[in-house]
Parts: C-alpha cells; sequence; structure tokens
C-alpha cells in the first residue's frame, strides 16, 4: 500500500473538507490532493530519483510528501541546522535529486552534479498560489520507498534511514481511524520537516481528516499564539517546547480553551514540568508517546487515563507510570533482551526491541533488522509488572562501573527532586579504577548547589555506587533544537578535565 | 479479482467504496450486497438491486475482516449493501481507537 492512498480516499470521501493551513486561504482535501498531483507530474517530468527538501515548515511541506510518493521519488527533507559543509555532504548523496530549498538557504548550497536547485519561491508561486489547479491522473508509481531521513549521526556519517510505503501506511492504518476526526479539529505542526513526527502527522492527519496548521519554526510565542488563532484541538512538542509554551500561557494569561489533545515526545519529560502542564491546562489529554525513526515514529504511549491514574495513586507502581513511555501499540511486538538475548524478567533492564509492519529497521544499503522481523532499537529499558515501558535512554549512555549498570536517568530523577536544579545530566566518564564513574553535571538555580545533601539523597534513594564521584556546574545543558540532551558532546567536555584515574 | 493490499473497490449496487487492508490467503470474490464489486474506476451506476440478506449497511471508517482468509477491507464510503468474501458475511473488527501522538 502506498502512502498517496491515505490522501486519495480521504479527498474522495470528504473533498470540501478543510485540510491544510489556516482560516479562509486554506486549501480543502480536494485541492490538497489536486496540488500535489500537480506536483507529481512536475516531478516525474524533472525525470530524478529523488525529491529533496531543505527549509522551514508550511503547507509546501504536506503537498511534496504526497507528491514524491504519487511520483515515485523518495523525499528527503534535511536539516537546516547542519553546518554548511555536513550540509552540502548529505546533498550530494541526495543526487540525482530536485532540491527545493528556501530562498534565503540557497547560498549555502554549494552546485553538485545531478541536483537540480528550485527556490521555495518558485515553487509555491507555481504549485501553492492561487485557485486550486484541475487534479492530474497519474499511473501508480512503482518506487516502495517513501521517505529517507537523515539520523543525527553523533558517531560518523549521518544514516539514511529508509522508510517504505509499506512500513508508513501501516503506521497510520493500525493507530488512525479513518476519518475519525471532527470538521473542527486542528492539528499544529511544529516539529521540523526532518524529524520523522513532522512526517507521520501529514501522514495521520490526511487519513484521519484533520487539518493541519504550520509553524514556519518554534518559538513558544508563535506556538501559544496559533493555537489560539486556529483554534488548535491537537498538537504534538518535544519537552522543552512544553516547559516554554507553560511560561508564555502564564505570561499571556492565554488558556487555550479549544486545545483537547497533546502528545510529548521526543526525549525525556522532567516529571515537574508535566505536574505543571496537567494542572495548567486540565481540559487537555495528555499522551507521552515514544518511538523511532526506524520505526515511522510511535510505538508506546502513555494515554490520558494512564497519566490521571499515575498522578492520583497513592501506589509507588502505579504512580511511577507517569515516567513511563506507556503500553506498546497494540500492532506491535516489544521485548526486552539482555544482551546474550534472553528475555529479561519484568523490572529487569535491557534493550528494547521491536517487531511489527511499521519497524523498517534498514537504512539505505543497509538491513538493520533480524531475518526473523525484529528490530534492536539501540534504546535501553524495562517493562514494570503491567507492561508499562521505561525508556532510559539510549544504551550507549548507560554507565558501566565496575561491571555494574548505571542508568543515568534514575539518577537524574532524584536531583529533579530538587528545587535547586535548573537542569542536570549524569554520565559516565572513563576512568582507570572502575572502566567508567559516574559524574553529575547541574545547572544550579541558586548558583551554590549543596552537592552534600544531593549526594546524600542518591544514597538512601539509590545506593552508593550510583552517587556521583565529581559533580560539575553549568550554566546550561547543550541541547539539540529538538530537544535531545547532547550528551556525547557533555561526555567529550568533561572527559578531558574529569578523570585524573 | 486481484484482493492486493491498497487496490480500491466500490459496490455494484450501492454507494460502498472499499480498500482492501490486508489480501486474502486463497482467491476469491469480495461482494458487497450479495454482488461481486467491482474496480473503483468503473463508471457503471450502482444498480441498486441489494440482496437483503446482505443489507447491513457498510460504515465509512470501519473495518470488516473475513476470519477464515484474513481479508481485511476498509469502508472507505458508506452503502446500504454490506460485505461478504465468497458469500459469508464478514464482520467489523473492533478495535479501539488510539490517541493521536503526532
Amino acid at each position: 500500500m502506498r502512502t498517496p492512498l491515505l490522501l486519495d480516499i480521504a479527498a474522495d470521501a470528504c473533498p470540501d473538507r478543510p485540510a491544510l493551513g489556516g482560516g479562509e486561504e486554506g486549501d480543502d482535501f480536494a485541492s490538497y490532493r489536486a496540488r500535489a498531483s500537480c506536483v507529481a507530474a512536475w516531478l516525474a517530468a524533472q525525470g530524478k530519483a529523488n525529491t529533496a527538501f531543505l527549509g522551514m515548515n508550511g503547507t509546501a511541506l504536506p503537498v511534496l510528501l504526497f507528491a514524491c510518493g504519487m511520483a515515485g521519488t523518495p523525499f528527503i527533507p534535511l536539516n537546516y541546522r547542519l553546518a554548511d559543509d555536513d550540509l552540502n555532504k548529505l546533498v550530494a548523496r541526495s543526487a540525482p535529486s530536485t532540491l527545493i530549498v528556501d530562498d534565503d538557504m540557497l547560498p549555502r548550497i554549494a552546485p553538485t552534479d545531478g541536483v537540480t536547485l528550485i527556490a521555495r519561491s518558485d515553487f509555491e508561486a507555481e504549485f501553492m498560489a492561487g485557485a486550486p489547479p484541475e487534479k492530474i491522473d497519474l499511473p501508480e508509481a512503482g518506487n516502495e520507498i517513501a521517505v529517507l531521513l537523515f539520523t543525527s549521526g553523533t558517531t560518523g556519517d549521518p544514516k539514511a534511514a529508509v522508510l517504505r510505503h509499506a512500513n508508513l501506511t501501516s503506521y497510520v492504518m493500525s493507530t488512525v481511524e479513518f476519518l475519525g476526526a471532527g470538521e473542527e479539529e486542528a492539528a499544529l505542526i511544529s516539529v521540523p520537516s526532518y524529524h520523522i513526527a513532522g512526517i507521520s502527522a501529514i501522514l495521520t492527519a490526511a487519513y484521519g481528516g484533520r487539518r493541519i496548521v504550520y509553524l514556519p519554526a518554534f518559538t513558544a510565542e508563535d506556538w501559544v499564539a496559533t493555537c489560539a488563532a486556529e483554534a488548535i484541538t491537537h498538537a504534538m512538542v518535544v519537552p522543552t517546547m512544553l516547559d516554554r509554551i507553560l511560561d508564555v500561557m502564564e505570561r499571556t494569561g492565554e488558556t487555550l480553551p479549544a486545545l483537547r489533545a497533546l502528545s510529548y515526545g521526543g526525549g525525556k519529560m522532567p516529571e515537574p514540568v508535566i505536574a505543571r502542564a496537567l494542572a495548567k491546562l486540565p481540559h487537555v489529554a495528555f499522551v507521552n508517546a515514544y518511538g523511532l525513526t526506524e520505526t515511522s515514529s510511535t510505538i508506546a504511549l502513555l494515554g490520558a487515563e494512564d497519566h490521571r491514574a499515575a498522578f492520583a495513586s497513592d501506589d509507588p507502581a502505579v504512580r511511577r507510570r507517569i515516567a513511563s513511555v506507556g503500553q506498546p501499540l497494540p500492532s506491535i511486538e516489544l521485548e526486552i533482551r539482555r544482551e546474550d538475548g534472553s528475555p529479561c524478567a519484568p523490572g529487569e533492564q535491557g534493550e528494547i526491541h521491536v517487531r511489527g509492519e511499521q519497524v523498517s529497521g534498514e537504512y539505505l544499503h543497509k538491513k538493520a533488522i533480524a531475518d526473523d522481523g525484529w528490530f534492536a532499537t539501540s534504546d535501553a529499558g524495562w517493562l514494570d509488572e503491567g507492561g508499562y515501558l521505561f525508556v532510559e535512554g539510549r544504551l550507549d549512555d548507560v554507565i558501566v562501573r565496575g561491571g555494574e549498570n548505571i542508568s543515568p536517568g534514575e539518577i537524574e530523577d532524584v536531583l529533579r527532586s530538587f528545587d535547586d536544579i535548573a537542569d542536570c545530566a549524569v554520565l559516565g566518564i572513563p576512568c582507570v579504577q572502575w572502566g567508567e564513574k559516574v559524574v553529575a553535571v547541574i545547572v544550579s538555580k541558586s548558583g551554590q548547589p549543596d552537592t552534600v545533601a544531593m549526594a546524600a539523597a542518591i544514597r538512601a534513594k539509590l545506593r552508593s555506587t550510583k552517587t556521583p564521584e565529581q559533580w560539575f556546574v553549568r550554566d546550561a545543558l547543550p541541547y539539540n533544537e529538538t530537544g535531545k540532551l547532547l550528551r556525547r558532546v557533555l561526555k567529550a567536555e568533561l572527559a578531558a578535565e574529569a578523570c585524573a584515574g | 479479482m486481484d484482493l492486493r493490499p491498497g487496490s480500491r473497490w466500490k459496490s455494484a449496487v450501492c454507494d460502498a467504496q472499499l480498500v482492501v487492508v490486508r489480501p486474502p490467503s486463497s482467491a476469491g470474490e469480495l461482494q458487497c450486497g450479495g454482488v461481486a464489486v467491482v474496480p473503483i474506476d468503473d463508471m457503471k451506476a450502482p444498480t441498486g438491486a441489494i440482496d437483503p440478506a446482505f443489507a447491513d449497511g457498510v460504515v465509512i471508517g470501519k473495518r470488516y475482516v473475513d476470519e477464515a482468509s484474513g481479508l481485511e477491507v476498509l469502508g472507505a464510503k458508506a452503502g446500504a449493501g454490506s460485505l461478504a468474501f465468497n458469500g459469508v458475511a464478514m464482520a467489523i473488527k473492533g478495535a479501539k481507537p488510539l490517541p493521536a501522538s503526532d
């Protein structure tokens, strides 16, 4: 099954339902499909194998994604935050391609064989402006690859994750009800185009029949203002966004009465932030989603009822589920395995493995999935007795001290319970005696953190081997733009100064 | 009748439109209102001659399954006829919708 089918059946069933953009200027489902079909005909005439995109969010993006599916050219959104050198390497890897680029980013692109540059303004003038065109009927395309997403590549060159039409349509059809959204519903997309959640949001919204509205780039002020102006009902944010959104709401007094559902993911949400969000937005259903690029987005989620049950419970086993990512989707198999491949018991940490039709587990020219379909995520985690999944971060981030596996997450949770902690990270630094030793990097509100009391709390709640042996105080921790803590950057910085032996 | 995933069909007797989500394990005929369905681009108007034994309707957004063959079909447009595979009525697949997560 191919992704354009999702738009096709929605456009046939409800052609005049609002689909794209805001207010009067938006497109309905019929014109959404018609625009995409014209772009597809143009792409097919260009004759390039791939279609790449470099630019800010906007309604050109979903049109281009579906057009690529119709034309049979994989869609390759590029990360505009990369340094020019790294960006141009990816541009070269997209060749032969048609590359649509925001006008102000054009000067960043070096001339590359096989890459045809198209200015976004020209593209939009031709395909996005004015009255909707007539739909062009194209023969069904053959390429099975829908999207290539370059993963962040913290070690070595970025890998091109392959998402096939079959992976993406399976994800959409097993998680969303066809036209299940009400006509008044609208989703605000603020994650960048090169993030899997930006891709999956386009597909789920089309199939669900929900209008999508874009923020060109995230600022908390714009997010709150757009939510209010467009009566946004659904949105997805990453943890760093939510805290800033709540600040703006506090400052402006905006209450976002239309908002019904807010999902979050892409990193660990500090419990104080979600507690604050639940208090400030009592009318909103919160969903915590966990997924990877290689799994076509969400594979586990913690729903609104789970959030409420966890916060209301006196049972510590239920209460702590607020920090979980909930239960695996019914359409996904999920196991926690030890290093030797045997299954972990409940409560025992290991590597998260998944299997299902939405799991691609594939990079360009390299299959990373086992013959029996299981994909090793490289994420560390564990399941509780009720089947709730706790993700402890990348397997590489687990600290191995004297043969003992230590998760930074649980130590960070203890630290965050101190009011003085604005932010923190716990890392393993190479060390002669233990292999790795535990160090903490903290951002203190007072500037005078009581690390003795913090160490005592960790010793009491966890155990002495998990107590940081060195403390570093910083003004801020390094994050990427989607809210992921750059542990490796921090680790590299500290390794030099931290370890004398 | 090539009931491959993603193929689109429509009822010969009512307004229902269908998408195959999972193919059947063995060849057979998808029927709506008691009559074989036709490809989506078939230009003939529906006849309206619905077999009363297959008149429970197709609901938009619902999934219909044939247990024996594994055939699964999505209702892409509603209609008055109901679905069958080789004469055996297909059942509505009960699935609780998940909350939006992206």
